[in-house]
């Protein structure tokens, strides 16, 4: 690893994004505006105090995997990536400038919405805000560690968005929003028990309501980091130096 | 894709890689690159087997397509591979003249015409002043003017002692190298100086002296 490289790199994607304002725009205000929707359309604060951890979950992730999986299909197309294996670069120092340059759009991201919740929409947040925060950040970063590895298997941009709903709506449906994951058939109730999010919306559960952290939030960020590790190092391997 | 290819490429000349479409050009450029899977065979760069981690500084390497962010401008794409190349800022400078492309320094990658986007390219594999440059057909669409002054700049660095392979399938640019391998359908037909290439073929024309080449082959 070489941390001038990976900079670099960060700073060429800020810069790639700084060129196209419109895309930051999406990115930075469709899950304010979302939240917003959402709360008029419950039309009342319990439905949406149990909702918009949920979203706080579901976006960042959303997000960064489309965003991460079709920039990185591009320079695979596109001949970049060849050029930069043809360099000294690492390849997780391309999955790490990848990581930091998305990661701060995360934020903003969730700094935008949590601010127009807490404030405007009435979201009342029993415990301490980090706990809220880093898990929206690491839902962010599984997004861009995954969209990384799926961007692998697609040829082309229609491909790569097809893997949006491919990944995300089995998460969602059994990551125990619409039915508590201990009610699900217990083959469902397994798979349930491997995807990341059903870990994340867990623990984004956990710190709105307050709930003291104690070992079952922490065992969540630990799994959803251990499966951020995995599909980092995963896609690390599908990033080859020579390629037929 | 390749077979029996060997050949050696000397130092400070510009070698020429011909042949038509599809003959095993890019295959070829991509393995001393080391970034061709390679089924067989060995392949060793300035001394060392290729896409040893050292030779990934001392290597330019411009791909068929621009290999350029289009979403970054021209500067920023070349600031962007001298950070990772390790090559010194000032550099950027220094090739956009040499390319020609000063003018173009701000202009978005997606903006440029197609001979400006290959001449960027070209940009990028001169940075941090390689041992070895391989250029996979860097002239293609330039117009006359550009693509003399390209050579003009190929010769000048060969002159510094830069080694370079330069990939073509237009047969006039081969009188300008001082060697040249000619490829087809993945062998090579022949490996020699052009006026060598003109005294065994008997012809003037390079072109003819190809086709010449091919016949003499297709009659062994």
């Amino acid at each position: 690893m070489n941390a001038t490289i990976t900079l670099a790199t960060a700073r060429r994607i800020m810069s790639q994004l700084r060129n196209d304002r419109r895309t930051v725009a999406l990115m930075v205000l469709v899950p304010t505006l979302v939240m917003v929707l959402l709360y008029y359309v419950m039309d009342d604060e319990r439905s949406f105090a149990a909702w918009a951890p949920v979203l706080l979950c579901v976006f960042p992730f959303l997000v960064m995997f489309l965003v991460t999986s079709i920039s990185t299909l591009r320079e695979r197309t596109s001949g970049t990536l060849e050029r930069l294996m043809a360099s000294p670069l690492k390849q997780l120092d391309l999955l790490l400038g990848y990581g930091l340059a998305f990661g701060v759009m995360a934020c903003l991201q969730v700094a935008l919405a949590l601010s127009v919740s807490l404030t405007w929409l009435g979201m009342e947040l029993a415990g301490a805000l980090w706990p809220l925060i880093l898990v929206a950040l690491l839902n962010a970063l599984l997004g861009t560690a995954l969209g990384l590895l799926c961007s692998a298997f697609a040829r082309t941009e229609f491909q790569a968005v097809q893997f949006m709903p491919v990944v995300m709506i089995p998460q969602i449906l059994l990551g125990g929003i619409l039915v508590p994951r201990d009610q699900m058939a217990t083959v469902l109730e397994w798979i349930s028990n491997v995807l990341p999010m059903s870990y994340a919306i867990e623990a984004m559960k956990l710190a709105v309501m307050g709930a003291d952290l104690n070992g079952d939030f922490w065992r969540d960020v630990i799994v959803v980091v251990g499966s951020i590790l995995l599909a980092l190092g995963l896609g690390a391997a599908t990033l080859r130096r020579r390629t037929p | 894709m390749l077979h029996g290819v060997s050949f050696e490429v000397p130092r400070g000349q510009v070698t020429g890689l011909l042949g038509p479409s599809g003959c095993g050009k890019t295959t070829l450029i991509r393995s001393i690159v080391g970034v061709q899977v390679v089924a067989g065979g060995e392949v060793t760069v300035l001394g060392e087997p290729a896409g040893s981690p050292n030779l990934r500084r001392t290597i330019g390497y411009s791909t068929q397509n621009p290999a350029i962010y289009r979403d970054l401008s021209v500067q920023e794409n070349l600031r962007y591979f001298a950070a990772v190349l390790g090559a010194p800022r000032n550099d950027v400078d220094r090739v956009l003249a040499e390319v020609g492309l000063t003018g173009q320094r701000r202009q978005l990658g997606g903006t440029l015409s197609g001979g400006q986007l290959s001449r960027a390219s070209l940009a990028v594999s001169l940075l941090g002043s390689p041992e070895l440059l391989l250029l996979d057909e860097p002239t293609v669409g330039l117009d006359p003017v550009l693509r003399k002054e390209l050579w003009t700049l190929f010769q000048g660095l060969a002159d510094r002692g830069v080694t370079l392979v330069v990939s073509s399938h237009v047969m006039d640019e081969a009188a300008r190298c001082q060697r040249l391998l000619i490829l087809r359908d993945g062998e090579i037909l022949a490996d020699d100086s052009p006026e060598a290439l003109r005294d065994r073929t008997r012809t003037t024309d390079l072109e003819e002296a190809f086709l010449r080449l091919i016949e003499e082959r297709l009659a062994a």
